[in-house]
């Protein structure tokens, strides 16, 4: 029982990596460049969702709320794609790594400015309430996260099968110039995955506060563990990345509950590297030796 | 305008293009021999800082820069130099052979690590460092008998052909050390690009697929440049240890890493200058900021409130426009001032535009 405990909220945990790195992968999948700063994102979206949520700032309900955070989020991430990003288009995939980086101190720095740097978190309608299932308690939160999660993740992997726009987004990963020639709007379609992966930034960062609380630094360790989680996956797979959380978000109560101290704080490190080693482009790997 | 006439492939490779070219740099330095008599005690310890993260840097640039494996981890060699330097010198080795031993002990540990890391490629190397880097926090944390715990090592004084050299009591000496320690390096680096190996560098760095093609065992090129990458940021680390004169886990933490790999690309990723300018960047930048706002607060009617990490952010925001606008970094503008100086009159605008790429996938590699 009380492994399975372990294991409900290391679930829990892991469905909000699963969703930062599912932010991630979205921007992978259709740009091939790496948001460093997707922690960071979900930071600002946390916090935007305690200015409207909270009693003691604008007292929006939480569904309201998220939405609310959700579209600014989305905005936010299509102006910085067209403002920003769209300067080093068609650059290396090193210098977006650098880009984003920066693009992240910069993040913290403005929330640290905007709402300071002590924690805050988020009133949340489920908060402190439980569910009793067959003996386990559950807290609502996880339960809440656990479904938001698999509903974001089903509709973003149909859109990307189904969809013209997200088969367009593929092709814009696989190659930019061919994408080009078939007549895909290559830049319009960056700046809709960047708005996309904001939203997602935003619902992951709303849930997490409202099961935390958050802080401008949140964003940095936040968002290294949610990329070993997409990196176990494989960058470039849905399913890998959500995955990828769950394992991260599982090893982590296990490994500081039954590794000696000290040890547990480096169990997602170390798996990733494990992964790694083994197969060097994650579970779900998508890189192939390239034939001359 | 100098006009350099070769008349035997030497020329091509030779450290100095002529004589102006030596000329150049032995003012240089001339300068750095000069300097800490013409400045105050506090800027020599400034100064002795842009040689220690010139000296990281450089070891970031070998691999970063020169072999195209970005390497988000690197404070955890700095790391690995800085503790393993000082148990030796605390169990009484004396400072240059524990230095030395530092330098190996990283290098062979990057090279342990290198094969592994050198099957992944691009993102996934720069994420499998940078988890090196967490890991070794810990590490710092969990391997008491050598790195003292949470408390952490304190830097015994150097004791050198019975000269005590200390970071506050002889802040010159201390200076004249590292810059020895960095020319030594900067002579061995520049003489490493124009070998054989130094050029499999450059190959896997341009292709992988064509410096297999030309014979390079691209595996090896890899595991040596990184065993060497790591060794100088080992000896930045043993050095640094002297100048913060205590270091503990905290002393490397993952930022150190990103600012090291940041420092690098402001400075011009892939020459060997961009890791000095980008030193002069990191280094001087907190103090220019913080001069700036006291200047702006007392003369103009602004009042700049002391904002915790503005140094940082302003570092970011230069990185930001850097990436934008010269990707080349502060080498490149170097680079477009000296050939504006060159040619004086006959400069044109479009001489260093760059070419419209096309993102090329990596999944292909």
């Amino acid at each position: 029982m009380d492994i399975l405990q372990l294991l409900i909220s290391g679930i829990a945990n892991g469905c909000i990596y699963g969703l930062l790195a599912l932010g991630f992968v979205l921007i992978y999948k259709a740009t091939e460049a790496v948001n460093f700063a997707q922690g960071d994102m979900l930071m600002l979206g946390a916090f935007l969702g305690i200015t409207v949520i909270n009693s003691n700032y604008m007292d929006m309900p939480f569904l309201a709320g998220l939405i609310a955070a959700a579209v600014v989020m989305g905005i936010f991430g299509y102006l910085l794609d067209r403002l920003v990003l769209r300067g080093i288009f068609g650059q290396p995939q090193f210098a977006m790594v650098i880009l984003t980086i920066a693009l992240g101190f910069l993040l913290r720095f403005f929330a640290g400015v905007t709402w300071g740097y002590d924690p805050i978190s988020l009133e949340s309608p489920f908060a402190g309430r439980i569910l009793e299932l067959g003996g386990l308690t559950i807290p609502m939160v996880d339960a809440v996260i656990i479904v938001a999660t698999v509903l974001l993740t089903t509709s973003l992997y149909f859109f990307f099968a189904r969809t013209r726009l997200g088969v367009a987004m593929q092709a814009c990963s696989q190659n930019q110039m061919a994408a080009y020639y078939m007549g895909i709007p290559v830049k319009r379609v960056n700046a809709i995955v960047w708005a996309l992966s904001g939203v997602v930034a935003a619902i992951a960062g709303v849930l997490f506060a409202a099961k935390g609380a958050i802080e401008p630094s949140t964003g940095l360790i936040f968002g290294i563990k949610a990329f070993a989680a997409a990196v176990i996956g494989g960058l470039g797979s849905l399913p890998g990345a959500l995955a990828g959380g769950l394992l991260v978000g599982v090893v982590e109560p296990f490994a500081s509950r039954y590794l000696p101290s000290g040890f547990g704080p480096i169990a997602p490190y170390a798996l990733m590297l494990m992964v790694l080693v083994l197969r060097p482009g994650g579970l779900f790997a998508q890189i192939k030796q390239k034939k001359v | 305008m100098r006009v350099i006439f070769k008349n035997s492939y030497d020329n091509d490779i030779n450290l100095f293009e002529d004589r102006v070219h030596l000329l150049k740099y032995a003012v240089l330095l001339l300068a750095a021999l000069v300097m800490p008599w013409v400045i105050s005690a506090f800027y020599v310890g400034e100064l002795t800082s842009v040689l220690i993260w010139s000296l990281a840097g450089l070891g970031l640039m070998l691999i970063a820069g020169h072999t195209g494996q970005v390497s988000l981890g690197h404070a955890a060699f700095m790391a690995i130099g800085a503790f393993s330097h000082l148990a030796l010198m605390l169990r009484g080795w004396p400072f240059v052979p524990a230095l030395i031993a530092s330098g190996v002990i990283t290098g062979l540990a990057g090279a342990l690590i290198a094969r592994p890391l050198g099957r992944m490629s691009g993102i996934y190397l720069a994420i499998a460092t940078l988890a090196l880097s967490i890991i070794i926090e810990d590490v710092a944390i969990v391997a008491t008998p050598i790195t003292g715990g949470i408390a952490g090592l304190f830097a015994p004084p150097i004791e050198f052909f019975g000269l005590m050299i200390d970071r506050y009591g002889t802040p010159r000496a201390f200076y004249y050390l590292c810059l020895t320690v960095l020319i030594i390096v900067t002579l061995g680096y520049a003489n490493l690009l124009r070998s054989p190996t130094g050029r499999s560098f450059l190959a896997v760095r341009d292709s992988e697929v064509s410096a297999r093609a030309l014979g390079v065992n691209v595996p090896r090129a890899k595991t040596v440049s990184f065993a060497l990458s790591c060794a100088i940021t080992g000896l930045a680390g043993a050095l640094y240890a002297h100048q913060a004169q205590a270091v503990n886990y905290e002393s490397f933490l993952v930022l150190i890493s990103i600012t090291l790999l940041l420092q690098v690309v402001v400075g011009g990723l892939g020459s060997m200058h961009g890791a000095f300018f980008g030193a002069f960047v990191v280094v001087l930048l907190p103090q220019t900021i913080s001069m700036a706002r006291s200047f702006i607060n007392t003369n103009t009617p602004f009042n700049l409130g002391a904002y915790p990490g503005m140094d940082t952010a302003v570092f970011a925001l230069i990185i930001l426009l850097m990436i934008i606008y010269e990707p080349r970094g502060i080498y490149g503008i170097w680079i477009r001032l000296r050939t504006w100086l060159e040619l004086f009159p006959l400069y044109r605008k479009g001489m260093f535009r760059r070419t419209r790429t096309y993102l090329k996938t990596e999944r292909m590699r």
